[in-house]
This record gives C-alpha cells, structure tokens and sequence, in this order.
C-alpha cells in the first residue's frame, strides 16, 4: 500500500510546500495587520498630543508636529492651578512601591510558611488560600468603604496599601516556583548551622526565589500603579490623588477646551509604562505564561 | 535521640504558623470582615438624607421590627411590577452582553493565534516581535485607554470620524458614544483589544506543555492538522480554557474603570445602558441619597453570581483527569489513528 501510494505522496509534499509558504504569508500578515491594530491607538495618541489644537480639530494625520513642548506646558499650567501633575504621579509612586514590597515580600513569606513546614492544618490553610483568590474585592467594596471610614484610614493611603500583604494569586505563583527551585535540603543545612527560621527565610530563601521575586514585583506593580477603582473610592483630598484619577479630572470641562493638552496629558501618564514594558516585556510574558498555567 | 530528633521537627513546624500569620491577619481584617459588613449592611437601613445631609443607619432592620429583607424587593421586582426589571439587573445584563462580545472573539482570535505560535510545521519567525505588542494594552492603565478611546470616537473631531468621513465611509460624523451599540461595542472592543494577547499567551504556554509525543505519534499516523487540533490540541487545552473561561468572566463581572471613563457623564451613557453592576453599586453608594444598604444588597447579588461561577469551575476542575482520560481515549477512537 505504502509503494503504491509513494508518487501520490511526494506530490502532496511538494504541494505541501508550497502551502506551507502560504500559510507563513497569511499568518504573518495577520499578525502584522494585529500589531498595526495594537498601536495604532497609542501611535494616534502621540502624534495628536504633538499638534496644537486646531490642528487636531481640522484633520487627522499620523505624522507628528512640533507642539508637545507648548502643549506639556499648558498642561502643567493648568493642572497646576490645583495640584501639580508631578504629585500624581509621586503619589502613584509611594503607593505602588509601598504596595509591590509589601505584598511580594509577604506573599513569599506565607508560600515559604506553606512550602516548607508541615504544621497541622496546612492542607487546609492552602485550600483556603486557593478558594479565596476568586473572591473579587470589588464584592466587598461597601463593607470595605465603611470599615475604612469608621477607623479613620479614610482619605489616607493605609486602605491602598496594607491590603496588599493579602495576595493569593501571588502566593500561589511563588508556591509553584518556591517547589522546584528551594531543596528543602538547604534549609535543613542552615538548622544545623544554627540560622534561627526568619534569617534562613530571609537571607537564604528570598535571594534564592530572585528570578520569581522580581517578576512578581513587576505585575504587583503595574496593577497597583493602574489601580482607578479602591483609590477613587478611599482618596477625597485632591493632594492625594493618583494618577489614574488625574485622568479622570483631565475629562473634566477645565481641559476640555484645548484638545492638545488632553493628549499629552495622557502621554504622560502612558509612556513611562511603555518605556517599562519596551525593557522588560520578556520577562513580562514569560511571568503571564508561567502564571497563567495555574495546574 | 529518635525521640529528640522527633519532637525538634514538630518543633520547626510549629514556626509555620507564623510565616502564614501576616496573610490571615490582614485578609481577616482587610478583606474578610469588610466582606462580612457588605453582608450586614444589606440587612440593615443606611443611607443620607440630602437635603439635610444626615446620615440614617445603619440600623438593622430586625431591631426595628421590620422585614430584615427590606432592601432587596427594589433589587429583583422593579416599579413596573415586573422581576428582574430593576436598574440592578440591567447593569447585570449590560455587564453580561458586553463582556460576551468581548470575549467570545478573545479566545477564538487567541486560540488561532497560539496555534499559529506553535506550530512545528509553519514555523514564524519575529514571535518575539508580536508577542510583545500584541501584549502591550493589557498592562496599559485602563483609566489612560479608556480617555484615550473616548478622545479617538469623540463628536465630531475625533480621529475615527475624520479617518471615516476623509475616507468617504461616513458622509457626516457619527455620534459614536450617544449610540447605545457602538458605545456597547467599543466597551467590549477594548476589554478585547486588551485581553486577547494576555489569553494567546495563556494558551500558548498551555499547548506547549502538552507532551511533543502526542503530537508527533499523531502526524506519524497520518492525522491531518485540523485532526490534531480537534483530537489532541483542544481536549488537553480544556482545563487551562474553562480557568480562562471563568478568570475572564469574574473580572467581566467587575468591569469598571472602561466603562466609567469612556461615557461623557461617568454614568453609563445613553440612558445607562453601558452601566455596569459595579457603576451600579457605586452610585447608589456614593451619589444622591448615598444607599449604602440598598448598594450592600446589589453586592450580594453580585456575589452570589460570582460565587455560582467559581463553583462551576471547582465542579470542571475536580474531575480534571478524570475527564483528561476520557477524552483522550475518545478522541483515540474517534480519530482512528491510535
């Protein structure tokens, strides 16, 4: 049969080839027009907040002009007359960073609790970890409110960042990674030298989880400096806006007037991210592939 | 010395307590008992009289003699009578239709385009290049996307509508966000737009962890590609896509910063037919009259489906290879290949 069929197969191949070369074409030409879909928003966005409004207003163009300068000025101008747009972003800053320590720090912390002692009850504290990373905050959002108010945490940034010590989904990646990169061999070895339990955590283990540590910072991070909906909630006083809500004020009548200004507001607040990402995307990818393989 | 070296472990284990402290204390604080306030608060009356900003409540219904219940017949029947024809349940609905038009092209676009990634025989090259951009919306701030689009469809300069008309496709600009299925759309196009290359890297490392073996005992025995991909690909992808499944649709559920910000009031324009259930519970929260225990009961609305949802995904998960096995051996017997 399988002579028979030998002319019958080389031809397939050959056209097999051939389809092959048209496949590539196709798919990549697919993913070529996707890109082009997932920059085109942003490219508009930058080339806008580089004309003056009335240009804006008149046409539309893909090629940058010459204004952001005078635009960014204005900006400033205006968001100054309130609050500087530098203090938006620092307090964006203090939080996310205050936040990402924390929760990276004290979610390899409760892996290594879970990972490497095996006290009573430790199957099920893991079960609970699991069945409560479904839980959405936003469920919870009129107790938290309330809470927060009642013990004068209101309008301060506690509420945005002690929260962050609890993260299960960040447990659970660092449980998966603590598995196959700590031997349980090295903590022994540091009992026996004498390393009481914190400093072998502290000073064995963490270095050892680096690669999963800094990825984790990452994601903790951006979530935390994109956050709109907990600080637009808990921040009353404008000093202690962030930035996500200084893009809320920008949709506001004062800078509705002047379409350059929006866009290089939002620049502002996008690019740095970009730059970010543009460094680090690799191991941004590689963190979502590995955490999203939740098996 | 056994007995030494014995009682030295348990001591050890005891310490893991206290690495797991600092997590238990601050979710019971943070996130547990705020979960149970939402609880109370929907039992209990609590909001402001406006006009002479005083606070009412919160009081439990109960205390007072009345029906604890109070606060959810406005929830489930509306002023016409009708269940379900409450301002709750069509946030749910807006939720729940702009969420499935996102994602259904989500995972068939993502599902293609981690195929096409990892494929042995088409080979792409720059998978590095599209992976990064086809990522890069998603750790985007939602705020900035959001503004961003609401400036690109803006009435009548906005980008869009200049590229439209210049273009010839529209003949006079288009109110885009004062149309409920456009505003309904470009909602939904954004969660897609922001969603699909964080699903197609999912995907991707969920096929890529399925044995190389199975794929190339496939191909010896003759199975085309389609083959492969209905009998090997998809079965094993079914735990990584009902995770998928039910991961996008809790955060579908909470939607908030997209639709709030791309509106021109914040309130769901028009007349609140993009607004979502969280906007819902918020502005009753928050605005006019500020319902707290009226916004409470919504919550546990909002709960409730969300808990029904993770269940769903215990239920799938559970049997994970139970079900593994089955479908392998059916897809065995069904290819006729093994």
């Amino acid at each position: 049969m399988s002579t028979a069929n030998a002319p019958a197969k080389a031809a397939k191949e050959e056209s097999m080839s051939g389809n092959i070369l048209a496949a590539k074409i196709f798919r990549n030409f697919i993913c070529v027009f996707l890109c082009f879909l997932n920059i085109f928003p942003f490219w508009a966005m930058i080339v806008n907040s580089t004309r003056s409004s009335v240009m804006i207003q008149q046409s539309f163009s893909l090629i940058p002009s010459h204004y952001f300068m005078e635009n960014f000025q204005k900006l400033l101008a205006q968001a100054n007359e309130n609050v500087s747009l530098w203090r938006y972003m620092g307090n964006s800053l203090i939080i996310a960073v205050s936040a990402t320590v924390l929760s990276v720090y004290f979610s390899t912390m409760t892996a290594y609790g879970v990972v490497v002692y095996k006290f009573r009850g430790v199957t099920l504290v893991w079960a609970f970890i699991m069945g409560i990373m479904m839980i959405p905050t936003q469920v919870s959002t009129i107790g938290f409110f309330k809470f927060v108010f009642n013990i004068g945490m209101g309008n301060t940034y506690w509420p945005l960042i002690i929260p962050a010590i609890a993260a299960p989904a960040t447990v659970f990646f660092m449980r998966q990674y603590m598995q196959s990169a700590l031997p349980l061999e090295i903590v022994d070895a540091a009992r026996v030298d004498g390393s009481n339990e914190f400093r072998t955590f502290n000073t064995i283990a963490v270095p050892m989880m680096k690669p999963a540590v800094a990825t984790q910072c990452i994601f903790a991070f951006i979530g935390s400096w994109n956050n709109f909906y907990t600080p637009s909630m808990i921040l009353t006083g404008q000093k202690l806006y962030t930035l996500p809500m200084f893009v809320q004020l920008m949709r506001g009548e004062r800078f509705r007037s002047d379409y350059g200004i929006i866009y290089a507001g939002l620049v502002i607040t996008i690019v740095p991210i970009m730059i970010v990402y543009l460094i680090l995307s690799k191991y941004i990818i590689a963190g979502v592939a590995l955490g999203g393989v939740k098996e | 010395m056994a007995n030494k070296k014995k009682r030295k472990t348990v001591e050890y284990d005891r310490w893991g307590w206290f690495f797991v402290a600092p997590f238990f204390i601050i979710f019971l604080i943070f996130q547990l008992w705020p979960l149970l306030y939402t609880f109370g608060l929907a039992f209990c009356e609590s909001w402001t009289d406006a006009m002479f900003n005083l606070e009412i409540g919160p009081t439990f219904y109960g205390a007072k003699g009345e029906n604890i219940f109070s606060n959810f017949p406005a929830i489930f029947v509306g002023d016409s009578g009708k269940l379900f024809d409450t301002y709750t349940f069509k946030a749910i609905g807006n939720t729940i239709i702009m969420w499935v038009a996102n994602f259904i092209p989500q995972i068939l676009l993502a599902l293609l385009l981690a195929v096409w990634f990892t494929d042995t025989r088409v080979k792409m090259k720059a998978q590095g290049a599209y992976k990064m951009l086809v990522f890069m919306p998603n750790i985007m701030m939602a705020a900035t996307i959001s503004v961003l689009f609401y400036k690109l469809f803006d009435y009548p300069n906005g980008p869009i509508n200049q590229i439209l008309t210049s273009w010839g496709i529209l003949d006079d600009p288009y109110r885009f966000l004062n149309t409920k299925t456009a505003t309904r759309g470009i909602i939904a196009f954004i969660n897609f737009w922001m969603w699909y290359g964080n699903t197609m890297i999912v995907l991707c490392a969920g096929i890529l962890g399925i044995s190389p073996s199975l794929f190339e005992a496939a191909r010896v025995d003759g199975a085309s590609s389609g083959q492969i991909f209905r009998s090997v690909t998809l079965p094993l992808l079914r735990p990584i896509m009902v995770f998928t499944l039910v991961n996008s649709a809790i955060g579908g559920l909470q939607m908030f910063d997209i639709p709030k910000l791309l509106t021109t009031s914040g309130y769901g324009d028009p007349d609140y037919t993009t607004r979502t259930i969280t906007m819902y519970i918020r502005d009753l929260a928050f605005t006019g009259s500020k319902q707290l225990g009226k916004a409470a009961a919504a919550s546990l609305v909002l709960f409730a489906i969300t808990l029904i949802i993770s269940l769903t995904l215990f239920y799938f998960m559970r049997d994970k290879d139970a079900i593994k096995e089955r479908k392998m051996l059916k897809a065995a017997r069904k290819g006729g290949w093994a």
